[in-house]
């Protein structure tokens, strides 16, 4: 029981991880249905934006108090704006002269910007995995035999907070309205005034923004990084992104944690060599059975 | 413009018949140039021309984009481990083989495919992603039937006619040319028949394909399994020459790498895709040293171009998709519809060099 109560809380963690990836995903997916291969190496090049703060500012040990607080709103914030940025750009440059080709144009541009994203990354830091230095004290709690570390909690309460200020975002303000407008007929939304390029921009601005949040976050959380990591985390996240239902938020947060615990029970129960094979099938599996996810609406084709 | 002599006679000929003069010419090849490292890439290049052909059949005609196609060729180049080898003692020749290695690739292929090309093509991008990533993965954990990483070596040697092919270079450069023909006619009669119209229909607008009475699910899964089967080919042509087989030979970078051909020569277009899919090859084999050597010489002892090589196939994917959708030798045909969404002023002088050649 406490093993399975651990794994609950490994699973939890990660799957916060995979959540704020697949709100990405599943933001630019509502909008402009394409699989943005390229969001999983945003993520990951959060992490690596990470590593070079702190190597910059020669961090080293862990901090504490008022230096901590700086240091973990300064990255995160720092963090979230390069990868938004790089996410516009993404966008801007491969993406938009494509709007209107046909639908394998962008999806072939994608997984070659992806693959560009992790070749550079792979120059620029390695081929290995690289440390990253620890610099936030790690006290942990013991509930009943289960431990629990203040960076597990942090990473779970990120991806819920994070994930209501998106929801909040998205339906409560002007700028959201456009969103879902273009999300749901572009043309549409044009003529009624909307600047449809100004709004996927800050669609792809706030997806990207949510994966380097991740990014920090699994830097922290891992203590390490790899110019291959967002290839899995990115598909793992896409995963739960079509778990959840592909365009609906509240279901990529629901989705990521679900993938989480099932790579934790999978780890846990059958073996941590299969952990991407079992993920994967549940992507098959979902595609068969339920294709629209867990809290999506079935969407008819567009002519 | 009119032609004359031996170009007339050129441009006559059966797209078929071009392809076998050109092969013809190159099984002479060998004759000039007996160098074992030329001959061993010319047989590589053979294999690789296979899958990119295999990859066109369903990136190229059906439109479906499959990003682990380096996975079939694991379960080709994988089955003919394991069952042409002392593994498990099993010892099926090399050209029974052929056969069988390709029927196990299609049946993956109809596996995977069946549950996923009912839904919009992009999912199917992600799901091959996937699958591309856990069947080395599997290969590779299934230790105790393929020894994991260490892979199945020691592979049977293929023989004909009492000819051992050995560690020689030689006959499985040819095997390769037989091969490669064998695939062109194929692809050929493939794309003019009823099946091969129905590929293009789906590609150029599903929903209009499903209205006109075409099986779509059909005609997706024979593109998937017709493509799985010939990555079962060159897999067996691949594990034969190279004796070894191991999960690191299969990884995402082989599957982008064989896209980055059809996508560099021009999807669909069987030609194009055979240029794309040597130039690459060369490049990774020939050029890309040669240019570090280069570089050393010059003094820039630091580069070494070869570590460029992905970066520039995430290059290729995404500068041709963007400024040259239909490749470096477009079918004509793709490269109407690729740039359909491009502005008028391309398409209409699209249309209108159409319409001089066609007046021609």
């Amino acid at each position: 029981m406490e093993l399975f109560l651990q794994q609950l809380v490994n699973g939890l963690s990660l799957g916060g991880i995979y959540a704020l990836i697949a709100l990405g995903y599943t933001m630019v997916y509502g909008i402009i249905e394409l699989i943005n291969f390229a969001h999983g190496d945003v993520y990951t090049l959060g992490s690596f934006f990470t590593l070079t703060i702190l190597t910059l500012f020669g961090i080293q040990n862990e901090l504490h108090g008022a230096p901590l607080v700086a240091a973990l709103l300064g990255i995160i914030a720092g963090s979230m704006l390069f990868c938004g940025v790089v996410g516009v750009l993404i966008e801007r440059l491969a993406y938009r002269p494509l709007r209107n080709a046909p639908r394998l144009a962008p999806l072939i541009t994608a997984i070659g910007v992806s693959f560009i994203l992790e070749n550079i990354m792979q120059l620029w830091q390695g081929p290995s995995p690289i440390p990253i230095p620890t610099f936030m004290p790690d006290p942990t709690y013991t509930l009943g035999g289960v431990t629990i570390e203040i960076k597990q909690i942090m990473v779970v309460t990120l991806a819920i907070v994070m994930m209501i200020a998106l929801q909040l975002f998205v339906y409560r303000t002007k700028i959201g309205k456009a969103m879902r407008a273009t999300a749901q007929d572009r043309d549409a939304a044009q003529l009624m005034g909307i600047d449809i390029n100004t709004t996927i921009a800050v669609t792809f601005l706030i997806g990207s923004a949510l994966a380097g949040a991740a990014g920090f976050v699994s830097g922290v959380y891992y203590g390490t990084t790899w110019f291959f990591n967002g290839f899995n985390a990115g598909l793992k996240a896409f995963t739960a992104a079509v778990l959840g239902g592909i365009g609906n938020l509240a279901g990529a947060m629901l989705g990521g944690f679900l993938i989480g615990l099932v790579e934790a029970f999978g780890a846990q129960y059958i073996s941590d060599q299969w952990t991407n094979v079992i993920v994967f099938s549940l992507l098959v599996l979902v595609l068969i059975f339920r294709p629209s996810g867990l809290l999506g609406e079935s969407l008819p084709n567009k002519v | 413009m009119t032609l004359t002599g031996p170009r007339k006679l050129w441009a006559s000929l059966d797209p078929r018949l071009k392809g076998f003069v050109i092969l013809g010419l190159c099984a002479f090849y060998p004759l000039f140039d007996q160098n074992p490292a030329h001959l061993n890439f010319l047989a590589d290049a053979c294999t690789f021309i296979l899958l990119a052909l295999g990859l066109n059949i369903v990136v190229g005609f059906a439109g479906l984009l499959d990003l682990g196609y380096a996975a079939f060729f694991a379960i080709g180049s994988y089955s003919y481990a394991m069952l042409a080898s002392g593994q498990f003692n099993i010892h099926i020749p090399f050209w029974v083989m052929l056969f069988v290695a390709s029927a196990i690739a299609a049946i993956f292929g109809i596996l995977l495919g069946a549950p996923t090309l009912r839904l919009r093509g992009d999912y199917l991008a992600i799901v091959t992603l996937g699958f591309g990533e856990i069947v080395p993965q599997t290969f590779l954990n299934l230790s105790q039937w393929t020894n994991g990483p260490n892979g199945i070596s020691a592979l049977d040697q293929p023989v004909l006619f009492n000819y051992r092919f050995g560690l020689q270079t030689l006959p499985y450069f040819y095997v390769g040319l037989a091969l490669v023909a064998l695939a062109i006619v194929v692809v050929h009669n493939l794309q003019d028949s009823r099946l091969g119209r129905s590929w293009m229909a789906i590609r150029e607008d599903e929903l209009a394909a499903a209205h006109m009475g075409i099986n779509t699910t059909k005609a997706k899964l024979s593109a998937f399994a017709l493509g799985a089967s010939f990555s079962g080919l060159a897999g067996v042509a691949y594990a034969s020459k190279l004796n070894l087989v191991s999960p690191d030979a299969f990884q995402f970078n082989v599957s982008i790498f064989v896209l980055s051909m059809l996508v560099l020569g021009g999807m669909g277009n069987i030609y194009g895709v055979i240029a794309g899919s040597f130039l690459l090859s060369s490049l990774e084999r020939f050029i890309l040293p040669q240019a570090t050597i280069f570089a050393h010489d010059l003094g820039f002892s630091q580069i070494d171009f070869s570590n460029f090589r992905f970066l520039m196939y995430g290059l290729i994917l995404a500068c041709i998709m963007l400024f040259r959708p239909a490749g470096l030798f477009p079918s004509r045909q793709r490269a109407a519809e690729l740039t359909a969404g491009k502005t008028d002023e391309t398409i209409a002088a699209h249309e209108q060099s159409m319409y001089t050649e066609a007046i021609e």
